[in-house]
C-alpha cells in the first residue's frame, strides 16, 4: 500500500492508513499508537524537508522474522549527515528534532538512506506480534 | 475540522478530535488567542481525551498554546492525554514539563480553579 504524500493533510491519511493495518496485524493498542506516531514523523518530515513523496505499508520478511514495514520515501534534497540527523535535538527545520530518532525508538529496525540531492529513504519495521 | 471552543464562565474549552491537521493546529493557535482576548478568559482547558497520537508537531502546537495564552493572562491545562499515547509520547522523546497536565476535565477544572483562587484581588481575577 502507497499513500502519496502531497500535501501536509496527507500526513493524517497515512497515520490512518498505518492505523488501519496495524490494527489488523492484531498489533496491541499501544503497539498501534507507536508505530502511527512513528508514521506521522517520517510523513511531516517528508512534507517539510522534501515538498512531497510517499509512504509505504506492508508485511515483509526482516532478518527471518516476520515485520510491519513502513517506509518513507522522496526525492527531496537528502540528508548531508545522517548520524547528526538521528540524534536527539538536531534538526534544521523548525521541529524539536526528535523525528528521526524518535521514530527510531518507536520502532523495532531503522534505516537511512539518503544522498545529497537525491531523497532519502527511511525504512522502519515493527515486528508482528507472535500470535498473528 | 477546526477545533471546537465552548466558552464556559472565565474558561475556555477546547476539545481536540482524532484527525488534527497541522492546519487545524495552527487554526487553534489563533483561535484560543484571539478568543483569550476576547471573553477575557482567565483558563483554558485542551481536551486530548480523543486524540489517539500525538506527534511532536502536535505537542508542539499545545506547548505553544499553553505559552502564549500564558503571555496574555490565562493558564491552560491539557487533560486526557491517553495512556498508549503517553507511552508513544515517551517513546519518542517529548517532554510536556513545563505544561500543566491533568487526567479528566473535571481535574482539569479544579486545576484552574485553584489557580484563579490563587490570584490576588489585584489581578484581573
Amino acid at each position: 500500500m502507497v499513500i502519496a504524500i502531497d500535501t501536509a493533510d496527507d500526513i493524517v491519511t497515512a497515520r490512518q492508513a498505518g492505523r488501519e493495518l496495524a490494527t489488523k496485524l492484531e498489533f496491541s493498542l499501544t503497539d498501534v499508537t507507536m508505530i502511527t506516531t512513528a508514521i506521522s514523523e517520517v510523513a511531516r518530515n517528508i512534507s517539510k524537508y522534501a515538498g512531497r513523496g510517499r509512504i509505504r505499508l506492508g508485511v515483509t520478511q526482516r532478518n527471518g522474522r516476520r515485520a510491519m514495514l513502513v517506509q518513507a520515501l522522496d526525492d527531496g534534497p537528502g540528508i548531508a549527515d545522517i548520524e547528526q540527523a538521528l540524534e536527539d535535538g538536531f534538526s534544521t527545520s523548525s521541529g524539536l528534532g526528535l523525528g528521526l530518532p524518535g521514530s527510531r525508538r518507536l520502532m523495532d529496525d531503522f534505516e537511512v538512506e539518503s544522498q545529497v540531492g537525491d531523497g532519502t529513504t527511511v525504512t522502519m519495521w515493527k515486528w508482528l506480534p507472535a500470535s498473528a | 475540522m477546526p477545533v471546537p471552543i465552548l466558552k464556559q464562565g472565565n474558561y475556555l474549552i477546547a476539545s481536540i478530535q482524532a484527525a488534527m491537521s497541522d492546519a487545524d493546529a495552527e487554526q487553534l493557535q489563533d483561535d484560543l488567542m484571539d478568543r483569550v482576548g476576547r471573553f477575557r478568559s482567565l483558563g483554558i482547558i485542551v481536551d486530548v481525551t480523543a486524540v489517539d497520537i500525538m506527534d511532536s508537531f502536535a505537542a508542539r502546537s499545545l506547548r505553544t498554546i499553553a505559552h502564549m495564552t500564558n503571555l496574555r493572562g490565562a493558564e491552560t491545562v491539557v487533560v486526557g492525554i491517553q495512556p498508549e499515547v503517553a507511552f508513544a509520547m515517551v517513546q519518542l522523546g517529548m517532554t510536556f514539563e513545563d505544561v500543566h497536565t491533568a487526567l479528566d476535565l473535571e481535574e482539569g477544572l479544579a486545576f484552574l480553579n485553584r489557580r484563579v483562587a490563587d490570584r490576588s484581588p489585584h489581578d484581573r481575577a
